[in-house]
């Protein structure tokens, strides 16, 4: 069953905004389409490879953001259509091979899909792709709307053909994971036959007549632009303060000017194709104005780049007052809301608004403050990655010498928190708690006297981890790897990676097991359970005392919702309420207090530890610590 | 079925894994069908690992809306999770809304960790009352469980909510959505958690 290969043009039905951007390249006819999973992007391909069996398409995830863009970019050359899509720091990764890509031009329509996450909401950093497009000369397009999501993503697969160039979406989380109503058009079955012409090598190399191409190739992209139906304006001719927007910047900018009641003050210039802009347009509607503010998720993109045009063309515009993100009207990090435009707007223009009364405000807010606990992040009831932190937290105090972990982006990032018992000491890109270690474990020549260890999840090895490894082997390096090793993509959705034996369509793959390629580096590799914690924690300390070399602890144990989608509880849990000695025991609450895993809770009533039965997945590790062996495990 | 507002707000709020991203998901296509013009935003980072979510549904006869509500204006809340129901009111209520709470608490990591404590469910339910026109109590979870998996609350909350006839929702509506985004194996239970839910704000 696939929600976005539905042959039904005119029917309007809800989809994601990811949804809508994978509809917009079946209507495109997209042949090829290849993604490594990062939010808020996976839906993007997660929903394609429902439909490639119907539409007969080839839809991969990828080892890393950059393989998958070469893969589509073969699509290109061989004069398919290709998707490929990321989030944010996909793009990072994949950008060595785009800034060339942009000078050997392509054959058939290649769209890049960028999902930023502004705020960070599902990310280590906030950053804004688009500059990458501003860097690299591409057509760069933002969609407002889930409609838009869908027709410009088709509409961008021309206009790549049309230029013989990538062609970039922009989409941000308010976009890609929300959902609106999508109206459907037709679906083509394009009959396509791949072929490189050898005849035109595409080739980066030399430079500079590439670099001259591709910038007459940009000027015909400012010509396409400024047609566009994607850049609209909605307003008074001569209104009193232009706003510029685009993206999820649009319908909060639209409806803080209903609920302001403004509609006849301000005007609403929304832009679709913002690199390169619609100058023409821009200046006409600059033009009637003094005022201009922009309303942006995360850098100020359109406010510097029409800044530009302005210092251009100033002697014709005449002066301006500019606001936006280097005025302070607008935040210059995290997520633009509607409060945010509102807000703005209200200050601009004098205007108040009050949308209740401020002592429902005053009641709710001390309801709220006398009576909501906070709600902290941790691993999920049953997770592999708490008693693999336990674990580590253990040795590490055994060993004594003040060894640390150094980690990378995955579910057990969370690693950094209580829930890991702040045991992870650094978090940056994927792979980089390999990296680092690389590099820690050759400084005992200066001193560093500290045993070092890395935490690395199954799909990142593949991802970026293995290079580090061999880095790691060839310089010398003395290091732990724990490779957390929880058969799925966890953080983004579960997805498939090279070690599980499929494919993001569900065929069979071969396994590329972990302990083989790890043994093939030359690293000495031992195998344990975390739910096994007095093992795992003996593996660790063997491992930490052998001071040549890389090693690798793989601790396999299933995601606990992956497990749970095919399998019920492991074990039936229960707290023998007479063995629990409560607050009278020495153990001063560790089950709950230290532990924290979410399926216990202290019965306040009786002094004494209890399971959840609604959240408890029957890991058994809890009976594992219980000093005093008051948590029974059975065999569910 | 008019709607008492243009566009109507209603925010579907829980903890991470509770459904509550699919309980909106299926609501959105249930009025879609019915021929309303629907935006959902959702708080999607945390959905798996026990932080705060929510769902912000707008549903409007014309026009398509932004994703996220503005503060102040939510009509209807439904909450997985009573202190949760708090927690949105703050920023998000105003003296109109109706509040729909399923009355089993979720212990937050900080109440299990002992920094925090949880508050009585009575003096929380009674806050919502306070702060809301009209409120629903009804034991969602208690329902799942007593079925055999707490999985089904959120689809018992969703038939708690087509009883109280705020939304045009009704029970074919739901049958058809679950048909064409669930997997079939688990209709018949699907439907029974609706029923039970419906029943429950039925005897009130």
């Amino acid at each position: 069953m696939s929600l976005i290969a539905q042959d039904a043009p005119g029917k309007t039905i809800l989809l994601m905004g990811n949804e809508a951007i994978a509809r917009g390249a079946l209507e495109a006819g997209v042949k090829v389409c290849a993604a490594y999973p990062g939010n808020p992007s996976s839906e993007i391909i997660g929903s394609l490879s429902s439909a490639a069996g119907i539409m007969d398409l080839h839809v991969e995830w990828s080892v890393n953001e950059k393989v998958a863009m070469e893969v589509v970019a073969a699509a290109s050359f061989a004069g398919l259509r290709g998707l490929c899509s990321m989030k944010q720091n996909g793009l990072n990764v994949a950008a060595d091979f785009l800034l060339n890509l942009n000078l050997t031009g392509t054959q058939g329509g290649l769209v890049v899909v960028v999902a930023d996450d502004p705020g960070g909401i599902s990310s280590t950093n906030e950053e804004d792709s688009r500059i990458f497009a501003k860097i690299g000369n591409l057509p760069l397009l933002e969609p407002a709307t889930f409609q838009e999501a869908k027709d410009m993503t088709r509409w961008a697969f021309g206009l790549s053909e049309d230029l013989r160039l990538p062609v970039m979406v922009r989409s941000v989380t308010r976009v890609s994971h929300a959902r609106g109503n999508v109206r459907l058009d037709a679906l083509p079955r394009p009959a396509t036959r791949a072929r490189f012409d050898t005849s035109r090598p595409r080739l980066a190399f030399p430079p500079l007549p590439s670099h001259k191409a591709l910038l007459q190739k940009i000027d015909r992209a400012k010509a396409m632009a400024e047609t566009s139906p994607y850049n609209l304006y909605r307003g008074p001719e001569k209104p009193e303060l232009l706003l510029i927007t685009s993206g999820s910047g649009w319908m909060y900018s639209l409806e803080a000017v209903i609920n302001l009641g403004v509609q006849d003050r301000v005007g609403l210039l929304k832009l679709g194709t913002t690199w390169p802009l619609p100058a023409a347009l821009v200046l006409k509607h600059m033009k009637q104005v003094e005022r201009i503010v922009f309303v942006e998720e995360v850098d100020p993109f359109l406010e510097n780049n029409v800044k530009e045009l302005f210092a251009q063309h100033c002697m014709d515009v005449g002066l301006k007052r500019f606001y936006g993100k280097a005025s302070g009207t607008v935040p210059s990090a995290g997520e633009i809301t509607p409060e945010i435009v509102t807000s703005a707007l209200q200050k601009m223009l004098n205007v108040s608004y009050k949308p209740r009364p401020q002592d429902y405000a005053a009641k709710a807010h001390e309801a709220a403050a006398e009576l909501v606990p906070a709600r902290s992040l941790g691993f999920c009831a049953g997770c592999p990655h708490r008693a693999t932190y336990w674990a580590v937290k253990r040795a590490l105090a055994l060993d004594g010498r003040e060894g640390f972990v150094l980690g990378d982006i995955g579910c057990y990032s969370l690693g950094m928190g209580p829930s890991g018992f702040s045991q992870m000491k650094t978090l940056h890109a994927m792979g980089s708690g390999a990296g680092l270690a690389a590099g820690f474990g050759q400084f005992e020549r200066f001193g560093l006297s500290q045993p070092v260890l890395a935490v690395c999840g199954d799909s990142t090895f593949y991802h970026a981890a293995m290079p580090a490894l061999v880095n790691a082997r060839y310089n010398g390096s003395n290091f732990v790897l724990l490779l957390l090793d929880n058969s799925a993509t966890a953080m983004t959705g579960f997805q498939p990676h090279p070690g599980t034996g499929r494919t993001a369509t569900g065929k069979e793959a071969p396994v590329l097991d972990l302990k083989g390629i790890c043994e093939s580096l030359g690293a000495k590799v031992k195998v344990a359970d975390p739910f096994d914690v007095a093992g795992t924690t003996e593996a660790m300390l063997e491992l930490l005392e052998d001071k040549e070399g890389v090693k690798v602890l793989i601790l396999k144990r299933e995601c606990a919702l992956v497990r749970s989608k095919r399998q019920k509880k492991l074990f039936q849990v229960e707290v023998n309420k007479e063995r629990c000695l409560g607050e009278t025991c020495g153990c001063n609450r560790l089950c709950t207090r230290v532990f924290k895993c979410p399926g216990l809770y202290w019965d306040r009533a009786t002094g004494k530890a209890g399971i959840d039965e609604a959240i408890c997945t029957g890991c058994g590790v809890c009976a594992e610590i219980c000093p005093a062996s008051a948590i029974r495990k059975e065999v569910a | 079925m008019a709607l008492a507002k243009d566009p109507f707000n209603v925010i579907i709020g829980g903890v991470g894994g509770q459904g509550n991203v699919l309980a909106s998901q299926i609501l959105g296509h249930m009025l879609v069908a019915r021929g309303y013009v629907i935006t959902i935003g959702e708080t999607y980072g945390a959905s798996q690992r026990g932080g705060a979510v929510m769902s912000h549904l707008r549903l409007s006869e014309k026009d398509q809306f932004s994703p996220l509500i503005p503060e102040g204006r939510c009509d209807l809340l439904v909450s997985l999770e009573p202190v949760e129901a708090l927690r949105i009111l703050e920023p998000y209520g105003h003296p109109e809304v109706m509040s729909l709470i399923n009355t089993r608490p979720i212990f937050p990591m900080d109440v299990i960790s002992g920094t925090a404590t949880y508050p009585e469910i009575s003096k929380v339910i009674s806050k919502i009352q306070a702060l809301s026109k009209k409120t629903w109590s009804v034991p969602a979870t208690r329902i799942a469980l007593d079925m055999g998996d707490p999985i089904f609350s959120n689809m018992a909350m969703l038939g708690a909510l087509s009883a109280t006839n705020a939304l045009p929702v009704d029970r074919q509506g739901f049958e058809q959505t679950i048909k064409e985004l669930l997997p079939l194996h688990r209709l018949s239970e699907n439907l029974k958690a609706f029923d039970e839910g419906n029943k429950a704000v039925q005897e009130l």
